[in-house]
């Protein structure tokens, strides 16, 4: 009974990671930017499950946005417009012990990197992907973007855009080996907070929409969602995120979706009169590209000199030697 | 076009007559419709003579569809085999000798001036009494046409006799043929008989059987009714060898370097390098990814690179294009990354299956900005296996892009090579994941050198945000005006580091005299064995081949000038200076005469053209003598 291993015991003097122990630069976002609150969000989810910062990855595109690594303490790769996805990928398969992340804006995400958008979600490679999605091409200066509402004004629309807005959800949700597909807004903390956890829980490609505020080029944009929380459906489940007793409070319009049911969350992906918040979909079985194909074992000099010996051995001039 | 090297190749080649013809070399195609198996004939043909100790070089001539009419020129499918008793490093002249399956692919290769005028035929004649009488007088004209204008022709009973053996016939011919040629070449049938069995060692021993019978059939049919017989003696040459074409040798050295992700989406004539990969690259630890596209196949690799260990994304000209601005990343951001660049006919989708060497400036020159990276280009198959184990090697000791330039003559070219012994310094030591010290900045940059030390994810202490956007030695975005100077300042300092390990290349003949060839990639040795013959004729010809062409090494300036004129060899466009719009004003050179004028301030001349073929040791022997022709010596 007296026999206590050492290793139950806690270790009191071990480290715990601190917020701080996530927060880079000083973001330069403008004040009252959705990007904000989704960077406390993350550095909570990091914090909360103490994520070593060394072993922890974000990789953005470009865009205001795609700040986001420089303002965590952990490794970060700000690469190309667009082209997010496909570096995280590189990463990740190479390197299954990282915790990665992708931060796009709608610009990367759902114009330039289109393809790699779909591709991801079918390769569906463990790793949470945010897109931060606030209608609208900020860094370069108010252009329209693919899921800008129709009719917005823009620099390159200035008699309004001329079509209707793309709708990643219902994308998602159409596309082979979806897994996880979920939808927040950057200022409702609790929900998006919760989302984000079980986005990083999910095994798999967890793709979390965020709808983000822009109060510089388009203040008014979600004032709709803003003004009458009516115009948000929260889905909650025992298997998706619940809806606390203040937030319930607020957001009355509110029902149970379970996250397993795709064709009711390609519905919910379709409504226009609503913005669906909350887990839509969630599959942790599906196959993963990075499993599949990373190699199950360690491999020696010594097994790819042998691999190369009977490669050499196969295109010897002398068959002999070959059909040994 | 021209025959060359036409008049002295009987009197050069036949060493002595009695028995058989012996020959220094020899040249020999077989064509067909696609899907007949002459490259199947050919590859075990040049296999067999390797291994009687022939210097070889294979090609594949491959049409552009997938399955071309049957019965046409343009859809001439098949296989070159060069032999020789001396190391043979280019596919040659004018053939020899060539065995065609039909009138009109036979017409395919003499319209493309591949022929020689002495060129001995062995024709198909089942055409001759074909039902449909449009075919069969498409095969008498033809035939009538072809003596009529000299060309000696055996026909060749091919299906007539593979049905002694077979009643499948149409799949049979190729072994057939492959008789044929062992007798004519004297090869021992044995050995014949061996590569045989091991050719179709997957299809079990029925298969094999038949073949080894047609094999037979042929040999005897050949030793009845061909009254010819050539010996090639061997190189001499004991050295344990392999041999594969470029494309197996790149995707080789990729194992051999340690690499484990190669990153690819496919385009010709790169693709093979991949498909060779796919199927055994997993025994050995690694991966490979087929992105969605060529973008997405370099951003994975740099992911991957960034992570650990470099990685290999391999792709062609159009596809290298729409990498261009992840390369400028990867070089902006110091990533370690190895391209290799199988070129192909350009501009745009240009000439997919055909040779160019017209990327240089683009690996040089390609990305926005400055953007500094080294570019190597294999000469010979076995280099194409060395060059990417020194491409790892470079990009991780200075944190950069290798571009490694092959291309599609290289790809798919055959050559034995001495088989290459294992060295475990290929591999590299494993990543170095230490803690980083407190303090050390992510590009701290050696004053002298540029260089700084890498550090990836999982090492504590060394978190940073590496980035696309000029950046501080603490890797902190910064447009000041000092920063990207200073950026610049440091990558480009690594590639002058690095230009101090190059060694100054060799000239090839003698170290001065009246004209110099300069050459890079797949033209070395038909540069050098039109080198060798002009200098045999008395010329003081020589040439320079340079693996590295960006940096330069040192040196390569005087070199340049102990020759009284330069020329610049190259498989890729110039204009033509006698052109009345042309003068030195507008004219453009061929790529390496561009470097070598801008770098040297030395008169550098350029012979080039975009046909989308190997040059030949023959048109560079012309072009030889038309210049010392010209200089009156």
């Amino acid at each position: 009974m007296f026999n206590v291993s050492l290793e139950n015991l806690v270790d009191i003097d071990l480290e715990q990671y601190s917020l701080q122990d996530y927060q880079g630069s000083t973001p330069r976002w403008c004040s009252g930017c959705g990007d904000n609150a989704i960077l406390s969000a993350v550095q909570k989810l990091c914090r909360d499950e103490q994520l070593p910062p060394e072993k922890t990855v974000f990789v953005s595109g470009i865009g205001c946005s795609s700040r986001f690594p420089h303002y965590m303490k952990t490794y970060g790769f700000h690469g190309l417009h667009g082209r997010a996805l496909p570096i995280a990928q590189g990463i990740k398969m190479h390197r299954p012990d990282l915790h990665v992340f992708v931060n796009m804006g709608d610009g990367d995400c759902c114009s330039i990197g289109t393809a790699h958008w779909i591709h991801a979600l079918r390769y569906n490679m463990n790793m949470v992907a945010i897109m931060h999605d606030n209608g609208i091409y900020g860094l370069t200066k108010k252009q329209a973007s693919p899921t800008s509402p129709k009719g917005l004004v823009s620099n390159t629309t200035p008699q309004g855009t001329y079509m209707e807005a793309l709708n990643p959800a219902m994308v998602n949700l159409g596309v082979t080996n979806v897994s996880f597909f979920a939808q927040a807004v950057e200022w409702v903390p609790d929900m998006l907070n919760d989302i984000i956890s079980q986005a990083y829980h999910h095994r798999g490609f967890a793709f979390v929409r965020v709808l983000q505020r822009c109060p510089h080029f388009t203040p008014t944009m979600f004032d709709p969602l803003l003004s009458n929380p009516n115009n948000i459906l929260v889905l909650e489940h025992e298997n998706g995120i619940k809806l606390s007793e203040a937030a319930g409070r607020i957001y009355k319009n509110h029902e149970s979706h379970d996250p397993s049911d795709i064709q009711k969350a390609r519905e919910y992906a379709g409504r226009h009169d609503i913005v669906p918040v909350g887990i839509l979909y969630r599959n942790p079985e599906v196959p993963c590209y990075d499993e599949i194909r990373r190699p199950k074992r360690v491999f020696t000099p010594e097994m790819k000199e042998a691999v190369l010996n009977r490669e050499f051995d196969k295109f010897s001039v002398d068959i002999d030697s070959s059909e040994g | 076009m021209q025959d060359h090297s036409e008049t002295d190749t009987r009197a050069a080649n036949i060493l002595e007559s009695s028995g058989p013809i012996q020959l220094k070399e020899h040249v020999v195609e077989i064509v067909s419709d696609a899907g007949e198996g002459a490259q199947t004939a050919g590859q075990s043909f040049g296999a067999i003579s390797a291994r009687m100790g022939n210097g070889v070089w294979t090609v594949e001539i491959i049409p552009a569809e997938v399955e071309p009419p049957p019965r046409t020129a343009a859809g001439a499918s098949g296989i070159r085999i060069r032999i020789g008793s001396f190391y043979i490093t280019n596919p040659g002249n004018g053939a020899d000798l060539i065995v065609a399956f039909n009138e009109q692919a036979l017409l395919g290769r003499l319209e493309g001036g591949h022929l020689k005028k002495s060129c001995m035929i062995l024709l198909e004649n089942k055409w001759r009494t074909h039902s449909n009488p449009a075919i069969s007088q498409q095969y008498i004209e033809t035939y009538d046409r072809l003596v009529g204008e000299g060309y000696k022709i055996v026909e060749l009973p091919l299906e007539a006799e593979c049905l002694k053996y077979t009643d499948r016939p149409q799949r049979g011919k190729n072994m057939f043929v492959l008789g044929v040629l062992s007798s004519i070449y004297t090869r021992e049938l044995d050995i014949a008989r061996k590569q045989i069995t091991y050719a179709f060692r997957k299809k079990g021993q029925k298969v094999i059987d038949v073949n080894v019978k047609l094999l037979e059939g042929g040999y005897a049919w050949a030793q009845g009714n061909v009254d010819l017989r050539y010996e090639v003696p061997s190189t001499g040459n004991t050295d344990p060898q392999i041999v594969t074409n470029g494309n197996v040798a790149t995707g080789l050295g990729v194992i051999a370097s340690g690499m484990d992700i190669c990153a690819m989406y496919p385009i010709t004539p790169a693709t093979s390098a991949s498909h060779y990969l796919s199927e055994v690259f997993e025994d050995a630890g690694g991966i490979v990814h087929q992105a969605e596209d060529e973008i997405a196949a370099c951003a994975f690799a740099i992911g991957s690179s960034y992570a650990g260990k470099c990685a290999v994304t391999i792709t062609s000209g159009p596809g290298r294009a729409l990498k261009t601005e992840l390369i400028g990343l990867a070089v902006m951001a110091e990533i370690p990354l190895v391209l290799v660049n199988v070129q192909r006919g350009g501009p745009s989708t240009g000439l997919p299956t055909k040779v160019e060497q017209g990327d240089l400036m683009s690996a040089i020159f390609g990305e926005p900005g400055d953007a500094p990276k080294i570019v190597i280009a294999p000469a010979t198959i076995e280099d194409c296996f060395y060059s990417v184990i020194t491409a790892r090697k470079i990009a991780e000791t200075f944190r950069t892009v290798v571009m490694v330039l092959s291309d599609a003559n290289l790809a798919t070219g055959q050559q034995p090579f001495t088989r290459p012994s294992f060295n475990k310094e290929w591999l590299a030591p494993p990543i170095d994941q230490s803690p980083i010290p407190a303090g050390t900045k992510p590009y701290d940059w050696d004053p002298n050198t540029g260089l700084s030390r890498r550090f990836i994810p999982g090492q504590p202490g060394g978190m940073h945000t590496v980035t696309g956007l000029a950046h501080t030695q603490e890797a902190k975005v910064a447009y000041g005006p000092g920063v990207n100077q200073s950026g610049c300042d440091h990558r480009s300092l690594k590639l002058a580091a690095f230009q101090k390990t190059l060694k100054t290349p060799t000239v090839f003949g003698g170290d001065e005299g009246d004209l110099l060839l300069v050459g890079w990639g797949s033209t070395k040795g038909s540069i050098e064995e039109a080198v060798t013959n002009m200098r045999e004729a008395g010329l003081k010809v020589s040439s320079l081949h340079l693996k590295f062409l960006n940096p330069l090494a040192s040196g390569i300036k005087e070199i340049l000038q102990r020759f009284k004129k330069v020329i610049c060899v190259e498989i890729n466009y110039s204009d033509d200076i006698s052109h009345p719009m042309i003068n030195e004003d507008n004219r453009r050179y061929s790529s390496l005469a561009w470097l070598l004028r801008a770098r040297y301030l030395v008169d550098v001349d350029s012979w080039s053209n975009v046909q989308g073929q190997p040059i030949k040791p023959g048109e560079i022997e012309d072009m030889i003598r038309d210049q010392f022709d010209k200089s009156g010596k």
